[in-house]
């Protein structure tokens, strides 16, 4: 299996960076961008294996993200990243398509677990391809 | 103007009812006030129409009564008054018809004698009377030649006034009788006069032609009380009569009076005009009343009647009216401030999950940070010094991990205005309530004791209405205890459909009164500070959940409240039927 390749997604520079490094030291790859537009851009350019995506944020929010993704037919699995006030929105996002939902403050092991099941829940449609 | 006065007494005194009192009071003040004006609308006319209706009936029985009693007596004075006319009448036709000289002579008395007996009723003797006063001729019964009457009364009064008719008496007689004598003058202008006796048979019949019923009495009476007639009621002739007349007046009068038993009477009496005799009709009232005291009892109790039937139903309507006037009231009132507690709580869980929402953002880094100081410490060399920092970066995620507790908290807490059912674990979310209060029960040194079944089925429910519930009551709980004291949650089943959770304090207690109305709105016993408002909401809460919430307390040993709930709520299952 090739290096996991992961786009985190969030308005808080502080959250990316440190959990792109903690990433980076599990031997994940990671790319980091704090605005829906430089996520969509990266996704084009260099997509990931999986997208790390925070629900809330200013201009583009992590929905309206999805939303394009979908109109721009682009599958790469998606977890978002929610406060625990904002159950519905991540509720409201796996029916966009969003593999799963974790609250904030998130614990890493976690992620990394849900990730890597979004990447294997993603894979038949990618060997489809 | 005084119309307008009137108007404004009335309301300001019966329909104003201070706003400051206490709500029991206001609700007292509110009906006794209503009750007044009812009762005062509808008895007052009652009142003006039995009376009016009392008097009429009175009058008109009077007059249809009374007045066949004067003209009853009337008619028999003018009967005795004919009577004695005619006899007087009679005599002065003979001393007109005979002289002096012919009555002197006894053949010719006698003769006259023998055709008045013939004629006239009552007529016993008659005899002639010179001027001296000696009775110098008599045909009759008795041998009353050469009588002399000169020292009579009689015989100076008809010299005055030409006749005279006398009281009844015995005389030489030893009988009842009635003497009159009318005076003439012969030829030479000597005075000399002509006297009669009748017995006072005649008198008898009259009375008896009235034909009085059996109760009643008639009798004559003279103006010194003297009973010229026997009465039934007071005694024979000659006695005094026991009741006083009054004196003067031609016509017939009515009055009332007692007799000597004590019942009341009807006294009719009518003075004759030539004698001194009045005619006395006495009739008790009962009897000339009877129908009257009938009419009048029936009045009465007709009026009383009404009256308590208007006063039950008066007092239930008004009962009815209050207790509508205030559920409604109170309704409207427990709505307006349940509306504005729900904005209030709206408000403030809008604020928690806001706070909350951004807490989680910057704890969100700190975790990370820490995670990622303990990465670096991990991989590298194992000093002393970096398992110390481990230790510490360790208590920093200890630390996020219940910061983000109390924001998770929070905002479950907030979501409590959402209304959810979800299936939920009863004893999960008493001790979410118990974490609101942890701190409050430590500085208080309260003991909290949880005897939570942990085998109870899971319940369809409103999480955030049942944290509400619980918080109100273990808030309620934790107020009424000293510090100190012991708190108690236990949950159990009950049935196969419900669940019951006990809440037990061993504070205060209430007073059966205080229990009886724990549940209303307003009612507090924490014055000064409490809004009476917490039971009542949670009293609501409960029954919309399908639940039921009892109290039993006893004042110094403590209160225990119980909840129970079913195991689907009355929502869910009609959800589930549609």
């Amino acid at each position: 299996m090739n290096k996991l390749k992961v786009l985190i997604v969030d308005d808080e520079q502080d959250l990316v960076s440190t959990l792109g490094e903690r990433l980076e030291m599990r031997g994940i790859q990671t790319q980091v961008c704090t605005d829906g537009i430089c996520a969509l851009d990266i996704m084009k350019k260099n997509p990931p294996n999986v997208v790390v995506l925070d629900v809330i944020m200013p201009g583009m929010g992590g929905l309206e993200v999805l939303d394009v993704m979908n109109s721009m037919n682009i599958k790469i699995p998606v977890v978002l990243l929610t406060g625990y006030g904002s159950k519905k929105k991540g509720e409201e996002g796996i029916k966009k398509g969003a593999y799963d939902y974790l609250m904030k403050p998130m614990d890493i092991d976690e992620l990394i677990s849900v990730m890597k099941e979004a990447i294997n829940s993603n894979d038949p449609q990618e060997n489809g391809n | 103007m005084q119309f307008q006065k009137l108007r404004d007494f009335i309301s300001n005194k019966f329909f104003v009812i201070p706003e400051a009192s206490s709500s029991p009071e206001r609700y007292k003040a509110l009906r006794r006030n209503i009750t007044i004006l009812m009762l005062f609308v509808t008895i007052i006319p009652l009142a003006l129409m039995a009376t009016i209706n009392y008097y009429q009936y009175k009058n008109s029985l009077q007059s249809e009564v009374i007045n066949p009693l004067r003209i009853l007596t009337n008619k028999t004075k003018l009967s005795f008054e004919l009577f004695l006319e005619e006899r007087i009448s009679t005599l002065k036709f003979i001393t007109s018809a005979y002289s002096y000289e012919e009555l002197n002579d006894e053949n010719i008395i006698n003769d006259i004698l023998i055709v008045l007996k013939k004629e006239f009723d009552g007529f016993i003797d008659i005899g002639l009377i010179d001027d001296k006063g000696i009775q110098i001729s008599y045909a009759g019964p008795y041998s009353l030649e050469e009588k002399d009457y000169s020292n009579q009364p009689w015989f100076h009064k008809v010299i005055l006034d030409g006749d005279h008719i006398s009281n009844v008496f015995l005389g030489y007689r030893k009988f009842p009788h009635v003497a009159i004598a009318v005076q003439s003058y012969s030829d030479d202008s000597c005075c000399w006069m002509l006297r009669a006796t009748i017995d006072t048979k005649k008198y008898n019949e009259l009375i008896a032609a009235m034909q009085l019923e059996p109760l009643s009495d008639a009798f004559l009476v003279n103006n010194e009380g003297i009973l010229q007639t026997r009465s039934r009621l007071f005694g024979n002739e000659l006695e005094p009569c026991p009741i006083e007349i009054p004196v003067g007046g031609g016509e017939t009068n009515i009055i009332e009076a007692t007799d000597n038993e004590g019942n009341e009477i009807f006294i009719a009496y009518s003075h004759f005009v030539d004698t001194d005799y009045t005619l006395v009709v006495v009739k008790p009232s009962s009897l000339i009343l009877k129908t009257w005291f009938t009419f009048r009892t029936e009045i009465f109790f007709i009026f009383v009647g009404s009256v308590l039937i208007i006063m039950i139903i008066v007092f239930k309507l008004t009962d009815i009216q209050v207790n509508r006037i205030r559920q409604a009231e109170e309704k409207h009132e427990l709505a307006f401030r349940e509306l504005e507690h729900s904005q209030k709580l709206s408000s403030i869980g809008r604020l928690a999950a806001g706070v909350a929402h951004e807490i989680n953002n910057p704890l969100a880094i700190i975790n990370q940070k820490a995670g990622l100081l303990q990465d670096i410490l991990t991989s590298g060399s194992g000093s002393s010094n970096s398992e110390r920092l481990l230790k510490v970066t360790q208590s920093i995620v200890q630390s996020v991990d219940r910061c983000s507790v109390i924001t998770h908290r929070l905002l479950g807490f907030a979501r409590r205005m959402d209304v959810e059912y979800e299936e939920l674990d009863i004893n999960e979310v008493i001790n979410d309530v118990f974490g609101f209060l942890d701190q409050l029960a430590l500085h208080r040194n309260i003991k909290i004791e949880r005897k939570l079944d942990d085998s109870l089925p899971k319940i369809s429910s409103d999480r955030g209405q049942l944290q509400q519930v619980f918080l109100n009551i273990l808030s309620n709980a934790y107020a009424a205890v000293d510090e100190g004291g012991s708190v108690c949650v236990e949950s159990y089943p009950k049935g196969e459909e419900n669940i019951c959770i006990a809440i037990k304090d061993d504070g205060k207690g209430m007073s059966k009164e205080e229990m009886s109305r724990i549940f209303e709105p307003f009612f507090t016993t924490k014055i000064g500070y409490g809004t009476g408002l917490g039971l009542p909401i949670t009293y609501g809460i409960v029954n919309k959940l399908g639940g039921k919430i009892s109290v039993d307390s006893e004042e110094g040993i403590g209160s225990t409240f119980t909840i129970c709930l079913p195991l689907k709520s009355k929502s869910i299952k009609i959800e589930n039927n549609e």
